[in-house]
């Protein structure tokens, strides 16, 4: 199976893309034909019809019909697409049917950043993790408004709705990795929905799924934590250099007082960080909007401790100077 | 036979004044007042563009935040589609031409068409308003629950397209009713130029679509205000019902916006060619089956949106149909060239570009109907480029084309040949410069509506920025030379390109009431094989 | 006044004559009348839609639905159709009088209407039954029974928009009739707001079955 990428599409990394492919080489030789076909018989007539230089205006042919020519431009066309649709639809069915042996997944999309469940009750964000060679069916729903799951390399995409759960499927091959690109507009963070798909050998995915729940081992909490911030995608709305971006900076944060929405006031402590992360909206600070989703679920506590450890870590620059 | 003045009694100058012009019931004039509405919405929504792609010049944030992007992907989508390619072609050069080609002196309903135009400004202005406001963030498919929740400016920018519906609509309705019952006696059906079959094919899609988008609009405004649940899955309600809803209207109306712009290629390769036309009669039934047939593919927007395979395979099939009376047309002009006697002016040029360029957006548009394929194609700048090619390398590059062509009627005076060509040129290189590239990306799978992207698909992002500061370029030539013409160009007479419908039998620009006496009908509008009557301007 | 001069005076310049733009206005209006199908269109298939996800609550939740006004009110309306083409008829006849009198019954039998309308809308509003965020009536099985108020305010509020927009259109029809500029040679106005009345006329005939008489 070639799994090189051509100009116009990427490399093949499960087995509906050759088939996918095959149908659009057809429709871009397809394509290129009536393109160069159409356009060189114009560049043709135009050239060879010109009016010369100077020619005075004559009564062209009255050429209005031919029968076999719009017959043969009817009949033709007819038939290609009607290739084109059988052709299409038997891929689309492929891609719409579930294998009955497949793996599920859950996948949940949210503003913005997807999670994933596995059966044997790991998760993982904006990572999905996969088998090689196993039919995967990845059963999806969305937290907040539509989104769209795309795995270009796969050819899959399928929209993900609140309130309902939509499926696709796939299987893929060999190990590699792949981009996973959200792909329904939903808003400021919409681009920056991307994830990847890690598709390990049998043996390396058993690894993963077994080291999955005990994380962050060989490590010191702050070091964890530091790794966390990134993966589980703290860094999207919280800096650690002063800058306010969606959520406030952690930088110099531990340890202070902050102004809450409704005016009390709190110290940012273990407490605080971690009802924030489990239940976000129950104390907002003071000038930012209440968005950020809840991590319950998806954290596991020792996770959390790792967190609270790299916060306390960031201490403001000025406070070396003693302000 | 060149003169060196206007004609005395033109309806540019009768009536004087800017009262006699805002009140108008000269169809004439309404299409220019149109015609300056639309060139100021596709000034605005070009800069938009270009502060899109200058800023998806490189990857990160270049010289926006993610939220503006956003708002201004939505805003360019909205002041393009609504605001300048739905009314282009119809109200602003067929207003002006419609009742003289079949040789009347107006529409069927002259102070509607002047309530049209208001309603227009009206709309353009609440539209405005919005971005004024500070915009909205959702695309301009407005699709919920995003749209029912984001705090941006929905409410007073969907009410303004409500309201520029009306105006649609009645232009429509105009136009059915002048089409039905104003042609002169002896222009049958079988007699009008094929650019009034395409407008009173677009009319009927007009007509039966708009009202569709008006109860959309309505009922996601009061999803907004009242949360009635409608399209809010919370509530038992469904968001893809709303994708539904939208698409009916939607669908049909990229067909108003190509239409009229078949309507133009099909007069423009017959003058230029000086050829009849090769299968009149497809042509003109082709235009209608695109219009009913239109209605009925909505569904391939929403191929992966969760609506049941039956569905998909359905609507797939009728999409291909709808997609042969458009190859049928193309066929049909490409041998209307055959054995003509071709010249390569300015609008001529534009109609062979949209040869070229709207085979391209056809082409791929069976790309996007095959449902395999659009799996991996939809919501990718593969989509972006197809319609870009259609909407601009189609409906642009003829909306361009009639302007250069009937700009010598509407002001007397010809615009420079020699900067128009070059002009055309820049314009089809930086087109094809800008939307080419995005084929490619979209099918290597860059998603669209993204304001960062991985660092793959940079240097087609690069190529295609380029070439909208090319395409940027060449737009703002043709603006400078038509507007310079307007005082210092060569004065046209009646019929500067030797055509035959009954707009080029009249004065140029026409008197007030259009023709001196009522309009004889004795050959077809495009029967060059018959007559020959002689250019006022010779050719270059 | 003779019919020559009324005739003249109506004729838009851009017409060839009279029968032209008869013509024209009579399409003109079907064309309209073909929009505003398809405006309610819509609204009668997110009908279709929600009834058929959920028919049971549809059922319960109908019953809160006054029959007897609404039955009241279809009469009312059919017969200011009647009211409304027999003004047709008189200005064919040239009585004059007679006209004004039908478009002022129509008129007061929309008004009629309204108000009708009026006392069923404070009613549901009293209890609680309003559409999505606003619905706070306990009494009705089912789920989501703020669906079926959002779909009856919609489409009655929609109807109900339609008929304010039609008194405003005859009661500008009887300026004209008073002003004696309507003659047996020409009442195309009358007869085109007398079409547009009829279609509002027959939307409320399908309205009241499918909101009250279901079940």
């Amino acid at each position: 199976m070639d799994t090189t990428s051509t100009m116009f599409l990427p490399q093949t990394g499960s087995t509906v893309a050759p088939g996918v492919d095959a149908l659009f080489n057809f429709l871009l030789y397809l394509s290129a034909f009536f393109f160069l076909l159409i356009t060189g018989l114009a560049i043709y007539f135009s050239i060879r019809f010109r009016r010369r230089k100077g020619e005075p205006a004559r009564l062209t042919p009255n050429l209005t019909h031919n029968t076999a020519l719009e017959i043969a431009w009817i009949v033709i066309p007819t038939i290609l697409v009607g290739i084109l649709f059988v052709w299409g639809f038997k891929g689309f069915l492929k891609l719409s049917v579930i294998p009955k042996d497949a793996m599920e997944i859950k996948v949940t999309g949210q503003k913005w950043f997807w999670s994933f469940s596995y059966p044997e009750g790991a998760t993982s964000i904006n990572e999905l993790v996969v088998p090689a060679g196993k039919p995967i069916k990845l059963l999806m729903s969305s937290q907040d408004v539509i989104h769209s799951f795309y795995v270009p390399d796969f050819r899959i995409k399928h929209d993900v709705l609140p309130n309902r759960y939509s499926v696709a499927w796939f299987d893929a091959p060999e190990p590699g990795e792949h981009n996973l690109f959200c792909a329904e507009y939903c808003g400021t963070g919409h681009s920056t929905m991307i994830g990847k798909v890690k598709v390990l050998s049998e043996r390396e995915y058993d690894d993963w799924l077994s080291t999955s729940v005990m994380s962050g081992e060989g490590m010191n909490p702050a070091e964890f934590g530091a790794k966390l911030y990134v993966s589980k995608t703290c860094v999207t709305c919280h800096s650690t250099d002063g800058r306010a971006m969606n959520g406030p900076t952690f930088q110099g944060i531990f340890g202070h007082e902050v102004t809450l929405s409704d005016g009390s006031k709190v110290t940012v402590d273990e407490n605080y960080i971690r009802e924030s992360v489990l239940n976000p909206q129950a104390k907002v600070v003071m000038g930012f909007q209440p968005i950020m989703p809840t991590f319950q679920g998806l954290l596991k506590d020792h996770e959390i401790d790792a967190l609270i450890a790299f916060i306390k870590s960031l201490e403001k620059k000025d406070e070396e100077s003693g302000e | 036979m060149a003169e060196n003045v206007l004609p005395e009694h033109n309806y540019l100058k009768e009536p004087k004044g800017l009262k006699s012009w805002l009140l108008t019931v000269d169809h004439k004039r309404i299409g220019i007042l149109y015609l300056i509405g639309i060139s100021v919405a596709f000034l605005l929504g070009g800069v938009f563009a270009l502060l899109i792609r200058l800023e998806l010049l490189s990857p990160g944030a270049t010289i926006m935040t993610a939220d503006t992007y956003n708002k201004l992907f939505t805003l360019h989508g909205t002041v393009m589609i609504f605001l300048f390619i739905i009314p282009s072609i119809p109200a602003a050069l067929g207003n002006f031409v419609l009742p003289l080609m079949i040789g009347a002196k107006d529409v069927a309903f002259p102070r509607l068409n002047l309530l049209s135009w208001y309603i227009y400004v009206i709309g353009t202005c609440i539209a405005l308003t919005s971005i004024v406001l500070g915009g909205v963030d959702t695309g301009w498919t407005f699709y919920t629950p995003y749209s029912t929740q984001t705090t941006t400016q929905v409410i007073s920018m969907t009410f303004g397209a409500f309201v520029l519906g009306f105006s649609s609509i009645f232009t429509g309705l105009n136009f059915i009713v002048t089409v039905h019952k104003l042609r002169a006696p002896g222009m049958t059906w079988f007699k009008m130029p094929l650019m009034v079959w395409a407008l009173y094919a677009t009319a009927i899609i007009q007509v039966l679509a708009t009202p569709i988008l008006g109860i959309t609009l309505v009922l996601l405004i009061l999803e907004r205000l009242f949360a009635i649940g409608i399209f809010d899955p919370a509530m038992g309600g469904d968001p893809v019902l709303y994708q539904h809803f939208f698409w009916f209207y939607s669908h049909p109306a990229v067909y108003i916006m190509i239409l009229p712009g078949m309507g133009i290629i099909s007069e423009l390769i017959s003058t230029f060619s000086r050829k009849t036309i090769f299968g009149y009669r497809p042509i003109a039934f082709s235009s209608v089956a695109i219009a009913l047939i239109g209605f009925l593919v909505w569904g391939h927007h929403m191929f992966v949106s969760g609506q049941s395979e039956v569905a998909a395979m359905v609507f797939s099939a009728l999409t291909f149909f709808v997609a042969i009376p458009s190859a049928i047309k193309v066929f049909n002009w490409l041998t209307t060239l055959y054995k003509g006697q071709i010249s390569f002016e300015t609008p001529m040029l534009y109609a062979l570009w949209f040869l070229c360029t709207f085979t391209i957006g056809g082409l791929t548009g069976l790309f996007l109907g095959t449902l395999s394929v659009d799996v991996h194609l939809h919501d990718t700048y593969f989509v972006v480029a197809h319609f870009h090619y259609v909407m601009v390398g189609g409906t642009v590059m003829a909306l361009f084309g009639g302007l250069h062509y009937w700009w010598p009627k509407m002001f007397g005076r010809m615009y420079n040949e020699t900067w128009g060509r070059i002009s055309a040129v820049i314009i089809f290189v930086g087109f094809n410069l800008t939307f080419f590239p995005q084929f490619i990306m979209g099918s290597q799978g860059m998603p669209r509506r993204y304001f960062d992207y991985v660092p793959e698909y940079h240097s087609m992002h690069m190529a295609s920025t380029v070439g909208s500061w090319v395409m940027a370029v060449g737009v703002i030539i043709m603006l400078h030379y038509l507007l310079s013409s307007l005082r210092k160009g060569e004065i046209a007479g009646n019929n500067p390109w030797g055509a035959l419908s009954l707009e080029w039998t009249t004065t140029s620009p026409p008197s007030p009431h259009n023709f001196d006496e009522q309009p004889v009908i004795t050959h077809g509008p495009h029967d060059y094989d018959k007559v020959i009557v002689e250019r006022t301007i010779p050719p270059r | 006044m003779s019919d020559s001069t009324t005739h003249a005076a109506h004729l838009q310049h851009h017409f060839a004559d009279a029968e032209q733009q008869r013509e024209s206005a009579k399409l003109g209006m079907w064309v309209f009348l073909l929009t505003e199908i398809l405006l309610f269109g819509g609204l009668f298939c997110a009908y279709t839609i929600y009834r058929a996800w959920y028919p049971d609550m549809f059922l319960n939740a109908h019953k809160a639905l006054d029959v007897t006004m609404g039955g009241i009110n279809t009469v009312v309306l059919i017969t200011s159709s009647v009211t409304m083409a027999l003004a047709i008829r008189y200005m064919q006849q040239d009585r004059r009088k007679q006209t004004i009198a039908m478009l002022s019954t129509t008129l007061v039998l929309a008004g009629v209407f309204l108000v009708i309308k009026y006392f069923e809308y404070m009613h549901k509003i009293h209890l609680g039954q309003l559409p999505g965020k606003y619905y706070t009536f306990t009494g009705i099985e089912g789920s989501n029974p703020h669906i079926f108020f959002s779909v009856y305010f919609l489409m009655t509020g929609l109807h109900g928009f339609h008929v304010i927009g039609g008194m405003g259109a005859i009661a500008w029809l009887l300026a004209k009739t008073r002003k004696g500029q309507f003659s047996s040679a020409y009442y195309t106005p009358i007869e085109m707001v007398g079409l547009y009345w009829h279609l509002v006329d027959m939307i409320w005939i399908f309205l009241f079955p499918l909101l009250y008489l279901i079940g």
